[in-house]
């Protein structure tokens, strides 16, 4: 075992050098290949941050929420939905929200007011999100007015901001008392928006879902679980249709790759016609070649995709952002938390090293078949 | 669903090696028919300079298959969360009539893959290229499995439907569903677990004694195959339960899963590594005879052995540190 080790040292060492003695080359090599890698990295890395992101919010969402329909568009609960719904086994609670949208003429974007449940907000005084807080430009203590759509004006103090950290949801956040919402949008007492309710035993929420749906034929009954199923799939289709695309690339760095690996100049072939001469075998020449493919194949490999973590999770991705996040007026600006995952590791290295390994297995061997006389004579 | 990264992998890797394999073929059989050593043609020149590519490129396939296995089975786990009513990989496989079969010839595939490439090793260690004939008609004998096996990937993940109800592990590996899956997980764990041990212990010491004395390669082989179905059975029947802590959830997936920390990867692991090394012992008897490999074979059969060996005890220790550090009581009495 030691011999074997020692022999594959003294290649690796050979192979360094040779391949130091060609710098311009390797070195243009390597950079695509790393810029390969650092593409389809980029994508992975974002897109499984973002899904991460989502899942990790949603956690807390409630288990189903029930929305009324009418002519198939979403429509106000009526006073007495929320009793009538009276008690269903496994719900744990059971709540009427309020919120709705607001387009802001002064930025051109769409806010969602909501009723803040959890904090209690004293009448004419307003939570907001970083992104609207950004975009108005406003801070606590500040007024802001709105022309509600009736007509009337109303006038707001902003009491706090929230949160950078759930900035991915809350960007276009406005926070409001009961009262303020239902005088700003004109809503009886007794109505609601929707209906949410937790179900704290996970294999019962479909059956939950299935009774509502019996007792309200109106009402449609929406489940988190799906919410998340949708964006998995949305985040992991669109890494997809980007990496479909990338394998074009891909396509083209094989190109690159076996055009490299069989045009040998006049240098390497004396070198491989030497070394055959003085004893190697064609075996020993493949295993040199070998030992240059995957060292090329390492560096580039985590040079790649240390540059990908770096382009993610510190400059929140933006060469890619446009194309994975979606876009909007009020964008939310948010920190990834950086996170590595087995398989997406695994994925990419099927992409980017199984790719360059096929493309060279052929000149390689073209090279390591050489005979030194041939070379040696000219 | 193709637009799932691994999934592309998946089907590019196996696109390619397919590729690779079906080009090589015509090469394949012409070594097999003209190969003569004895002869000086030029001709004869360029077939010795062929099995070079030929050997380097399907070790390379088989490697990949290797890898292919573990990027399945991840994403098969992964993906569960795109299917209504999954909770693991037997979710996302039972999704349409080809995920199970795509698994099970990708693991045959694993093993074929694995002996094939210890045949390889051995031939390319004697001067005179003894197995090259076998070699290639073996590879010849693979082909149609890899066809099919790739064959039933695509089936699988081209037919593979969001929309699909598709069932838990807990419907499949239950006690009450008839099929031999139930029947497995309904095992009793004393009499499967002393099963267990023993069969493990069995592999581990005939590995150990091939090592030693040279005898006994085929038992080996044939105790390695019969620990790899033991062990099988006893993650449905005991080993999961105590990973869960639960008397009634026999999954062997969802020991996969980053909830139980990865712990199927820990047996998983050691299992297949082992059983593949103890499944080439055995592959390389029938050449221990040949001349010029009666060095040969020993010595790298012997490290299979051990290798073997080592990886069974392995699994051994992981499945009793689960059992230990569980809170399920399943033999109180």
């Amino acid at each position: 075992m030691n011999v074997w080790i020692e022999k594959q040292k003294y290649l690796i060492d050979f192979t360094l050098a040779s391949l130091a003695r060609r710098k311009a080359k390797n070195l243009g090599l390597l950079l695509v290949y790393a810029l390969i890698v650092f593409l389809l990295a980029s994508v992975m890395l974002f897109t499984h941050a973002l899904r991460q992101a989502a899942n990790e919010l949603l956690a807390g969402a409630p288990e189903v929420v029930l929305q009324r329909m009418v002519a198939g568009r979403h429509d106000l609960i009526p006073p007495g939905y929320l009793e009538r719904i009276g008690r269903l086994r496994g719900v744990q609670e059971k709540q009427g929200r309020l919120w709705g949208y607001y387009y802001d003429p002064v930025v051109k974007a769409n806010y969602t007011f909501m009723v803040a449940d959890d904090r209690a907000l004293a009448p004419g005084t307003l939570v907001v999100g970083a992104g609207l807080a950004r975009t108005r430009g406003v801070a606590p203590g500040n007024l802001i007015s709105f022309r509600a759509y009736s007509g009337k004006l109303f006038t707001f103090s902003i009491a706090d901001i929230l949160p950078a950290k759930s900035e991915l949801v809350s960007a276009d956040l406005v926070l409001l008392s009961e009262a303020d919402f239902r005088a700003f949008f004109d809503i009886p007492p007794g109505h609601f928006t929707d209906i949410t309710l937790r179900v704290a035993n996970p294999l019962e929420v479909r059956n939950v879902a299935g009774k509502l749906a019996q007792q309200f034929p109106d009402s449609r009954p929406i489940l988190r679980e799906e919410i998340l199923r949708t964006y998995d799939s949305i985040f992991s289709w669109r890494e997809g249709v980007v990496l479909a695309l990338a394998t074009l690339a891909l396509l083209a760095f094989a190109i690159l790759a076996w055009e490299k690996a069989s045009g040998l100049s006049a240098d390497e072939r004396r070198e491989i016609g030497i070394l055959k001469a003085i004893g190697w075998e064609t075996g020993d020449v493949l295993r040199m070649k070998f030992w240059e493919g995957a060292l090329l194949s390492l560096s580039a490999f985590l040079l790649g995709y240390l540059a990908a973590y770096v382009h993610v999770f510190h400059f929140a991705a933006s060469l890619l952002a446009p194309v994975l996040k979606g876009w909007a007026v009020l964008y939310p600006r948010f920190e990834l938390s950086p996170v590595i995952d087995g398989l997406q590791v695994t994925t990419l290295f099927f992409f980017t090293v199984f790719p360059y390994a096929a493309a060279t297995l052929v000149p390689i061997w073209r090279v390591a078949i050489t005979d030194p006389d041939a070379v040696m004579r000219g | 669903m193709i637009f799932q990264p691994a999934i592309i992998a998946l089907l590019l890797s196996s696109l390619l090696c397919i590729g690779l394999l079906l080009a090589a073929t015509p090469f394949a059989i012409d070594l097999i028919r003209n190969w003569d050593l004895a002869s000086g043609s030029e001709r004869q020149l360029l077939r010795e300079r062929r099995t070079y590519l030929l050997s380097t490129l399907l070790a390379f396939v088989f490697a990949t298959q290797l890898l292919a296995l573990l990027l399945f089975v991840f994403n098969a786990d992964r993906m569960a969360s795109l299917f209504v009513g999954a909770m693991c990989a037997v979710g996302t496989l039972q999704a349409n009539a080809f995920g199970f079969p795509a698994l099970l010839a990708q693991i045959l595939v694993f093993f074929l893959a694995a002996v094939w490439l210890v045949i390889n090793h051995v031939d390319t260690r004697a001067p005179d290229y003894p197995l090259l004939r076998t070699k290639y008609v073996l590879l010849l004998c693979l082909l149609p499995l890899l066809l099919a096996a790739a064959l039933l990937q695509w089936r699988y993940f081209l037919a593979l439907k969001a929309d699909v109800i598709t069932s838990c592990c807990g419907s499949l590996f239950s006690d009450a569903t008839p099929g031999v899956t139930a029947d497995l997980a309904a095992a009793p764990p004393l009499p499967t677990m002393i099963a267990f041990y023993l069969s493990l212990l069995l592999a581990g010491a005939a590995a150990l004694l091939y090592r030693r004395w040279q005898r006994g390669g085929y038992l080996v082989a044939l105790l390695s195959a019969l620990a790899f179905a033991v062990t099988m059975a006893a993650i449905l029947a005991f080993i999961s339960l105590y990973v869960y802590e639960h008397p009634h959830h026999h999954c062997p997936f969802c020991v996969l899963k980053p909830d139980y920390s990865y712990q199927g990867y820990a047996l998983y692991g050691p299992l297949f590594v082992g059983t593949a090394a103890g499944l080439g012992v055995g592959a390389v008897q029938a050449f221990a005879s040949v001349p010029t490999l009666q060095s040969v074979v020993p010595v790298v059969a012997g490290r299979l052995a051990g290798l073997a060996a080592g990886m069974f005890a392995v699994v051994a220790v992981v499945a009793s540190l689960i059992v230990l550090n569980s809170r399920l009581l399943l033999l109180a009495n």
